[in-house]
């Protein structure tokens, strides 16, 4: 629907559709400077350094999952089994530790497992054609299954508290955490890659029209299929990450963060449709979330209400840029009549 | 899927058409699977058990039946759980408030409160055109806040609910239990209504071709609403179901149930590209996700294997499908150049 009231504004010219997103980018920007100044301003504690190491901690996994998702919506794709992918990598990984092995070898392999889940999902959704929505509601189950399958309900917690600790360390007093940087950079090689790459820009084709990219000489299917591997891989790394950062490896890990990474992404400006969105909005919309759970937990509102607030956020993030665009046609109608 | 079968069909053809048919397939893979538990362990069909299975399926096949015409839609309803336990829920909280209410009534209620959650889904979908996914993964979260806002960590006893209600959950006629008997009329129903009726088809015209569906007349966007109201009204009867056959309720009940109920539209058949399915499939799918459920430990594999094995018959069924549907289509290719 949406698709089909915005594209012509897009095949007249590329400046308002990016006239557009500068308005939705803008618009974040705007939401995330105003929660930060309103959170400072009512919650008690917001605005310590310590707060903004637990703020800028907890984003980690969500960013992380956010930069390989925004690649596959933007070819009109989904990924739904993110956050099983970590579960079960953070038991295989909890059961390997428990089997005496080194950090050095299980962190190689652990990432290998997630890109070998992250290909199925890939076989299934490029050679096979099947719908990755269905796809990955399937490996969703399968991987969260699995996890259970590999630790049970046991969970693995012998992690060596200079390990678990160390993921806390801090740059200094500044309260914020190192391990940011290397997720930072990440970020960075992946917006790299996204605007400034051929490959990059051939995702917004696919999502934009599968058979005109393909005309265009995109290998749409084998783009898709290293999508989904590069996603599996990721999910690996917050496995790890989840594992060591609450020095647990649990069959339930990252349960529903799925929910929060695809909310994020779409906050972000990207259109669940393919086609639209830039990665600076996307961090926009991941921090956004980050700033608004963080001053609700604060404010000591309950977990399970937070998810209320993310379910709202990720709704509104799809209504809103519809209920512009009509109201927009309902303002062009009475000023041309 | 379903055009193509009535053209094809010669008069004395139905034992074809229905071995052929995929509720027949799900139908012999039930049958095997509860021959070999019975081969493991007799006692696995004995009266008790039997009537265990169907009480046990009851909840499920009711809310394959609302996903089942939704899918058909070419949509998917992930809020189900959600919905179920809030209706749950609010049927613990009515009948501590009203404790002489008719059963009759909070069934009643039920669905109603159902459907007006199923309505907010529809709204958003229809309205605002909004894909379904993101709108009831957001409804999956928002419903389940409710519930917990709600309930505030209380639980509900069955000593806080009355006998009759009870009675409704565990009690049977002839061997079989109540609301396995609901499950069978809710099947029956939306099976003759969905098959006999015009505005039946019309959800199957939807799934299956939406320009076409618009081209020909039909309201898609009130239809779509419609699909996810009956969605959302037979989760609340289930919702008040559960609550009859737990009787304790917290805020945590159904959660997760969705991928199983979207697991059983898929494997009894329903197609998730829209237009292809029937809630008697939906149905079937859903005794045999139930029966895999209780089968396991007879069978010595750990129950943990439950959810990867339902996550392997999702892929599976979609996989299945696509084949069937390439078959399909390479079939009628073949036919046209010997016509031509």
């Amino acid at each position: 629907m949406l698709a089909e009231t915005t594209r012509p504004a897009a095949v007249r010219d590329t400046a308002p559709r990016l006239g557009f997103l500068r308005s939705w980018d803008t618009a974040i920007i705007i939401a995330v400077l105003l929660s930060i100044a309103v959170a400072s301003a009512t919650v008690t504690g917001f605005a310590s350094p310590r707060n903004t190491g637990f703020l800028l901690i907890d984003l980690i996994p969500i960013l992380l999952l956010a930069l390989p998702m925004t690649l596959i919506i933007l070819t009109g794709e989904i990924d739904l089994s993110v956050a099983s992918v970590a579960g079960f990598v953070s038991c295989v990984f909890g059961s390997l530790w428990g089997a005496g092995l080194s950090l050095e070898l299980i962190i190689p392999l652990c990432i290998v497992l997630g890109a070998v889940s992250g290909a199925v999902n890939g076989v299934l959704v490029s050679v096979l054609g099947l719908p990755s929505l269905a796809v990955t509601i399937g490996t969703l189950a399968l991987y969260r299954g699995l996890a259970f399958v590999v630790l049970g309900d046991q969970a693995v917690t012998s992690f060596p508290r200079a390990i678990t600790s160390g993921l806390q360390a801090k740059i200094g007093a500044s309260g914020i955490p190192v391990w940011i940087i290397p997720v930072v950079i990440l970020a960075i090689i992946f917006g790299v890659v996204l605007h400034f790459t051929g490959f990059g820009r051939s995702l917004s084709a696919i999502g934009y029209s599968e058979e005109a990219a393909r005309f265009a000489g995109i290998r749409v299917a084998q783009t898709k299929f290293w999508l989904f591997i590069i996603s599996g891989a990721v999910a690996a790394l917050v496995g790890i990450w989840w594992t060591l950062r609450y020095g647990s490896a649990r069959g339930d890990n990252a349960t529903g963060l799925e929910l929060s990474v695809i909310a994020a992404v779409l906050l972000g400006g990207v259109s669940i449709f393919g086609g639209k969105g830039n990665l600076p909005g996307v961090i926009a919309g991941v921090v956004l979330l980050g700033i608004l759970r963080n001053a609700l937990q604060l404010a000591r509102v309950p977990e399970d209400t937070l998810s209320m607030l993310t379910g709202g956020l990720l709704i509104l993030a799809v209504v809103a840029p519809n209920a512009i665009a009509w109201s927009r046609t309902l303002s062009r109608r009475s000023s041309t009549p | 899927m379903t055009t193509l079968a009535l053209n094809r069909q010669p008069s004395a053809a139905w034992l074809g058409t229905l071995t052929r048919s995929r509720e027949f397939s799900v139908f012999l893979a039930l049958a095997i699977l509860v021959t070999a538990t019975v081969a493991a362990n007799p006692r696995f069909l004995s009266a008790q058990s039997t009537k265990d299975l169907l009480l046990n399926s009851s909840i499920l096949v009711i809310l394959a039946v609302g996903q089942a015409i939704v899918i058909v839609t070419k949509n998917v309803d992930l809020s189900v759980g959600s919905v179920l336990g809030l209706t749950a829920f609010a049927t613990g909280k009515i009948f501590i408030a009203l404790p002489d209410l008719p059963v009759i009534a909070m069934l009643a209620i039920g669905i109603g409160l159902g459907a007006l959650l199923g309505a907010v889904n529809g709204a958003l979908i229809a309205v605002a055109k909004v894909p379904s996914l993101v709108v009831t993964l957001g409804t999956l979260y928002i419903f389940r806040g409710v519930d917990f806002a709600w309930a505030q960590g209380q639980q509900i006893n069955p000593s806080n609910l009355p006998e009759s209600f009870l009675a409704l959950g565990s009690g049977a006629v002839l061997g079989l239990p109540y609301l396995a008997l609901i499950a069978l009329a809710v099947v029956i129903a939306f099976g003759l209504y969905l098959r006999n009726y015009r505005s039946g088809r019309e959800f199957y015209a939807i799934g299956s071709d939406v320009l076409a569906a618009r081209l020909y007349g039909i309201g898609v966007g009130r239809k779509v609403f419609t699909a996810f109201a009956i969605s959302g009204a037979l989760a609340g009867l289930a919702g008040v179901i559960y609550a009859a056959k737990y009787g304790n309720l917290d805020a945590t009940a159904g959660q997760g149930l969705e991928l199983n109920v979207v697991a059983a539209a898929v494997v009894g058949g329903v197609a998730i590209a829209g237009g292809v399915g029937t809630v008697y499939g939906a149905a079937i799918g859903a005794v045999l996700l139930t029966t895999i459920t209780s089968a396991l430990p007879v069978l010595g594999v750990s129950p943990f294997w439950q959810r990867a094995m339902i996550g392997a018959l999702i892929l599976a069924s979609i996989a299945l499908d696509r084949y069937l549907a390439l078959r399909t289509e390479r079939r009628l290719r073949g036919h046209d150049k010997h016509a031509g």
